[in-house]
């Protein structure tokens, strides 16, 4: 390889290294979090384990809208979503005396589900909007996306050998083995790396890269949303109170302009008002695309006003690329491989600052930066899941009823994930790493002994078998750190053993 | 300690990592947008329908300057080559004028 190849190549490397420890605990939050958020509606189900009722989409939004009708006050708009094959609740967001609230509607009766919870929700809006205030959290997240994207290409560029990177492991070689890790499950899963990292960038568009709207429409927003959604109907309240007209009709009517494919999404917007509209969205487990089309009808009367079915080349493919990482239109098995896709990019940015660290530190002391960097690496790596399980274990333990319960679960997520970093600042990193893993692996143990396991709940028995597996990989590690800690295997007896 | 011209390596080290982290930063953001801008201008179908595709490939031309600015053989052809490209943009979306 010529001398400027190879300078190429260690420019790059170096760029990798930078781009990746720079947002890598941000990076490494957004990737967990969306991982998990590819089973959100299974979540939700998990932590509402004794919801089992359920409800044709149609008899479930009546009931939904006959609950809201009587107990939300003042709401400008009601945003529902219908329950499916995956889902049996119905997901209700909506503003009442002020506040913006999220609700799971039982879908029999309409009234709120007594486990209140984020359910997967909260896992999804921590994904891209990182607990942080509007737009901050998203813009940050926007960054993170970006510097991935780079760091991804430049990972690619730095290699060598992309192809033997697939069949390579050398366990037991402390950097050597970290760097095998890394590369293969980079290497292994990087079109699917790439598509999501892209398609992430992609859905925050809008306030990352607003600049070819701000050209073509300057700050003409109402021109942009008309020609972005012209099937949209947008009118403004009267003030004049009018009774919403009977909606199983109405979505009866949407089902068949759909030809069969089922509703998702419905929004009732000035609900109470002579001015009240019901927009119908067409389910996106149907196609790749999202929002493919929808149907509005006046509120009061049930007349259609509008019908509209996405047809634009361009509008589609943003439609796809959206679609591609919801990954809303996956059925089963390839909901799981984004699941194993997302799991490997978390593992990735693990391993990734982990070798930032282990190829430091064999080659000299570390500095007090990388010192720090090493603990926080405990704190964050462990830290991050550890919140995550505590918020299971919170929403098993707190009893009904108690105030803002939802929030409560939240807290408990937040409070663990300070806890972790706080351990991995104050103890040594060879400390800090098996105890927060050994409570990652036992709350992953206790997780699932807290609710009675019934084996017609799919998303019980799948969500226990995941959190069993987890604990068992987790024990598996935390043994050999102990072993590690105990002190280095003398290489002597080594031999001798094998 | 042999301080200065070690002081002084150093120093350009890091003023040439610094200046290609802009460039690779904030450059990068600038042609990207000035990217979009332009295309969403140029392209010669509905203005949403240009819109869409004029954000999508400003995504990819972000990544490629950010790397631009670390290939190029010194920070001084680093940023030349985000100069010349906010050149040949900035004044397509100058002439484009303020949208309709």
């Amino acid at each position: 390889m010529s001398a400027v190849r190879e300078g190429a190549r260690q420019a790059m490397a170096w760029l990798h290294g930078w781009t990746g420890l720079l947002l890598g605990w941000v990076l490494f939050m957004m990737c967990f979090s969306g991982t998990l958020s590819v089973f959100k509606p299974e979540i939700g189900r998990w932590m509402r384990p004794e919801t089992v009722a359920k409800a044709d989409p149609v008899d479930a939004i009546t009931a939904a809208i006959t609950w809201l009708a009587k107990n939300s006050t003042a709401s400008t708009g009601w945003y529902l979503t219908a329950p499916d094959e995956r889902m049996n609740i119905v997901e209700a967001a909506y503003d009442s005396g002020g506040a913006d609230l999220y609700r799971a509607l039982n879908p029999v009766t309409g009234a709120p589900i007594a486990r209140e919870t984020l359910g997967g929700e909260f896992f999804y809006r921590l994904h891209f909007e990182l607990k942080l205030p509007y737009p901050w959290g998203r813009l940050l997240a926007s960054l993170a996306a970006f510097t991935m994207l780079v760091a991804l290409i430049t990972g690619i560029i730095a290699h060598r050998r992309i192809f033997r990177d697939f069949f390579t492991f050398r366990p037991g070689k402390g950097q050597r083995s970290w760097l095998d890790g890394h590369n293969a499950l980079g290497v292994l899963a990087l079109p699917f790396h790439l598509m999501i990292t892209f398609t992430g960038l992609v859905t925050l568009a809008s306030l990352s890269m607003p600049w070819g709207i701000v050209a073509a429409y300057g700050s003409n927003l109402t021109a942009l949303y008309h020609d972005m959604v012209p099937g949209a109907v947008d009118r403004a309240a009267t003030g004049n109170k009018a009774p919403l007209a009977p909606i199983a009709p109405m979505l009866r009517e949407a089902q068949r302009r759909f030809q069969g494919a089922a509703i998702g999404r419905v929004y009732i917007l000035n609900p109470g008002d002579a001015a009240a509209v019901v927009t119908v969205f067409r389910a996106d487990a149907g196609q790749i695309a999202s929002t493919s089309g929808e149907i509005s009808f006046d509120g009061t009367t049930g007349r259609v006003l509008a019908d509209w079915t996405e047809q634009r080349p361009a509008l589609q493919a943003y439609n796809v690329v959206y679609g591609l990482h919801m990954a809303r239109f996956a059925p089963m098995l390839l909901r799981w491989l984004y699941f194993l896709g997302g799991a490997m990019l978390t593992l990735t940015i693990a391993t990734g600052l982990i070798l930032w660290i282990v190829k430091r530190r064999e080659r000299a002391p570390l500095s007090l930066g990388n010192l720090i960097l090493e603990r926080l690496n405990a704190g964050v790596i462990a830290g991050v899941p550890l919140g995550g399980i505590a918020y299971f274990l919170a929403n098993r333990l707190l009893p009904l009823g108690v105030h803002d319960r939802a929030g409560a679960e939240v807290s408990a997520a937040l409070w663990a994930a300070a806890a972790a970093l706080l351990a991995g600042a104050v103890l040594p990193s060879k400390i800090a790493w098996p105890l927060l893993l050994g409570l990652l692996a036992l709350g992953c143990t206790i997780a699932p002994l807290l609710a009675p396991l019934s084996f017609d709940n799919g998303a019980l028995v799948g969500g226990n078998l995941v959190l069993i597996v987890s604990a068992l990989g987790l024990a598996a590690i935390v043994v050999r750190q102990v072993r590690r800690l105990r002190g280095p295997v003398p290489i002597a007896r080594k031999a001798r053993a094998t | 300690m042999a301080g200065g011209a070690q002081a002084r390596q150093n120093w350009r080290y890091r003023a040439n990592i610094a200046a290609r982290a802009v460039a690779g930063g904030v450059g990068a953001y600038a042609v990207a947008a000035l990217f979009a801008a332009a295309l969403a201008r140029v392209l010669p179908v509905d203005r949403v329908e240009a819109v869409i595709p004029a954000t999508l490939f400003a995504f990819l031309v972000a990544p490629g300057v950010t790397i631009w600015a670390f290939l190029a053989r010194g920070p001084w052809r680093a940023w030349a080559g985000v100069i010349v490209a906010i050149l040949l943009l900035g004044p397509m979306v100058w002439a484009a004028g303020p949208p309709a």
